[in-house]
């Protein structure tokens, strides 16, 4: 019966989502321990059908976020309701959540919109509803007032998102982010497409598209510029292009392996895999000059370099103990360590935003999972179970891990939460949806 | 024993015996469709196209290289090395057709060979972009070994990302775990 109630509210809200998205998320772990959150759909003050439903934006945020479960429309005792001011707590004493969302929307100008909304912080509410009337501004937590045009709906939504994620956690929501990913369609003249989309998966856009593979995308901090492999010209090549412009820039096109780019904190370097003295080694090059520092030097394979938080050290894939492990090696010094040891295969690493964790996959009995490890205690938590899993990339906010995995025999994308107890799967459209990469902060 | 040779004999002489008295009954009309077509000749090794005439023949007799060669042609046609998981060791049961490659590059140090890498979808695709690479460094080295020179071979490890079967199963895996040599 539990089961089925949270099945109706995941039916619910993909009915009443406006727009069929190319990836639309599955929840399929998880929504038990979220946290109850009352969202009101906002009330339109214009004439005609609304342009478009914020609240629905901001529900299926708050959803996908993992920490929070909305609930269910028809339960909310006010329905039509638009600020604090028409809030009356005492209708309110039954409902089982933490805040309210209520907001409106009303046109203000040729394609421009007034968009307000107030979040209540309903327990605090519920509090002092039995201590006689008080001023309803005492349980307001924030309350924004914007001008919008249509095309800014789901932006804003966003936004919307972040705000009332970070009231509630203290954590920057991390809803106005993009994702990366290839798509590959085999049997396609070109099969292989570089893509972005808003991080649920909207407002697609392909940024490239080749005869030849397309790989390991990367974003830059500044969420502009996203640096990936590209097999054009026959041979592995690293590209730096500019989401915005367009223009494209060659970094490295050395022989053999040009491989695996990740953008420095600063983002003026990149780690590179260059195989071009022989075996796989781990470089930074320089992007304006394009100047080259060995990191590594091993006769074993080392690749996947990513950045700690604070630019001083890279931790890398190695082979040099005669299995793929993770290792980390010292800007500054060159001190190399072993970071993994648990499990026959660890790899694909890249560290939390804090710095405290981080994020790879593992091999245990043959089966490829995504898991992490407190960088502090050495303790690993394998947190997926889904198949054949790759690619791991974390949220800005440290919140949730998005990477690649196979269901029903074709490569999708999957999310789960740093705890691992939040699952979703974005069933693939065409093709095989691959390599993900999470922005910045944008 | 005796008698089944000269079966086997028979059953060889029997046919030809057949054709020779087939083109012999048919010479005639040989003759007045060469007077109208003025190619007589071609027809004559046609088969039994219109005419009805066949021709018989035999194998020639090879010499040892000769018949190396028919072999190591055929070899050739296989232009795919797989490998065990994980592993970039060429195995013995593909060394037939390397050696047939190895010496037809030998033979030609004109001809230039590509040598893809790759790997199944087991583990993350930069590290497979690594193991494709040294697999198809095996391959090269392999060649380098019978005397090709590193000039005529190039390398590109394509690790996961263009699979012969996405399927998925251990036989797909299997499939996808190998080097191509391209000419």
């Amino acid at each position: 019966m539990k089961t089925l109630g949270k099945w109706f509210i995941v039916a619910l809200m993909l009915v009443t989502a406006p727009v069929k998205a190319a990836l639309d998320i599955v929840i399929t772990e998880g929504v038990d321990a979220a946290r109850p959150i009352a969202v009101i759909p906002f009330v339109w003050q214009g004439t005609g059908p609304v342009p478009s439903q914020i609240s629905d934006v901001v529900m299926s945020d708050l959803t996908r976020s993992g920490t929070f479960k909305p609930v269910e429309e028809l339960g909310l005792p006010q329905r039509d309701i638009s600020s604090v001011d028409q809030f009356r707590s005492s209708q309110w004493s039954s409902i089982a959540a933490e805040a309210v969302v209520m907001g409106s929307v009303k046109p203000y100008g040729p394609d421009q919109y007034l968009v307000n909304f107030d979040l209540v912080d309903l327990v605090k509410a519920q509090m002092q509803s039995g201590s006689g009337p008080s001023s309803a501004s005492e349980y307001l937590i924030d309350s924004r007032e914007t001008v919008i045009t249509a095309a800014q709906f789901r932006q804003y939504g966003h936004r919307i998102s972040d705000i009332v994620y970070e009231k509630l956690t203290g954590i920057r929501g991390a809803f106005l982010t993009r994702i990366a990913y290839v798509v590959v369609n085999h049997g396609d003249k070109s099969p292989y497409k570089l893509m972005i989309a808003d991080y649920d998966g909207y407002n697609e856009q392909m940024l490239l598209r080749s005869p030849e593979p397309l790989m390991s995308p990367s974003w830059s901090p500044d969420g502009r510029k996203l640096a990936y492999v590209s097999f054009e010209n026959k041979k592995a090549e690293i590209f730096v292009q500019d989401i915005y412009t367009q223009s494209r820039s060659k970094i490295t096109s050395f022989s053999g392996i040009n491989g695996a780019p990740t953008f420095s904190p600063d983002g003026k370097k990149l780690a590179v895999t260059l195989s071009k003295d022989g075996q796989p080694e781990v470089y930074v090059v320089d992007i304006a000059t394009k100047a080259l520092k060995r990191v590594t030097n091993h006769y074993a394979i080392d690749t996947e370099a990513s950045w700690a938080p604070d630019g001083q050290s890279l931790i890398f894939t190695s082979e040099r103990g005669g299995r793929p492990q993770i290792y980390q090696v010292a800007l500054a010094s060159g001190k190399i360590s072993r970071l993994t040891f648990e499990g026959e295969w660890n790899l694909g690493g890249s560290i939390a935003p804090d710095g405290r964790s981080m994020v790879f996959v593992n091999r245990t009995n043959g089966k490829f999972n995504i898991a992490r490890m407190d960088l502090e205690t050495r303790f690993m938590q394998v947190l997926t179970s889904t198949r054949l899993d790759e690619s791991p990339s974390i949220a800005p906010n440290g919140t949730m891990v998005i990477y690649g995995t196979t269901y029903n025999g074709k490569q999708v994308l999957a999310a789960v939460s740093m705890d691992g107890r939040f699952k979703a799967r974005l069933p693939a459209g065409q093709g095989e949806i691959k390599s993900p990469a999470w922005s910045p902060f944008l | 024993m005796d008698l089944k040779k000269l079966f086997k004999a028979m059953a060889v002489a029997l046919p030809i015996m057949a054709i020779s008295a087939c083109s012999s009954t048919s010479d005639t009309e040989t003759d007045a469709s060469s007077s109208t077509s003025g190619s007589g000749s071609e027809q004559t090794s046609g088969g039994s196209v219109g005419t009805g005439v066949e021709t018989g023949g035999v194998a020639p007799i090879l010499t040892p290289a000769e018949q190396q060669r028919i072999k190591n042609q055929e070899l050739r046609k296989e232009h795919i090395i797989y490998f065990d998981f994980d592993r970039s060791s060429v195995s013995a049961q593909f060394s037939e057709v390397l050696n047939a490659h190895g010496e037809y590059l030998v033979e030609h140090p004109n001809v230039r060979v590509m040598i893809e890498g790759h790997a199944d979808e087991r583990g993350t695709p930069e590290y497979n972009i690594a193991l494709g690479e040294r697999r198809a460094k095996a391959v090269s080295k392999y060649l380098q070994g019978m005397g090709v020179l590193p000039s005529q071979m190039s390398i590109v490890s394509y690790g996961e990302e263009k699979p012969l079967d996405i399927s998925r199963t251990d036989d797909g895996f299997a499939k996808n775990r190998r080097a191509v040599l391209v000419y």
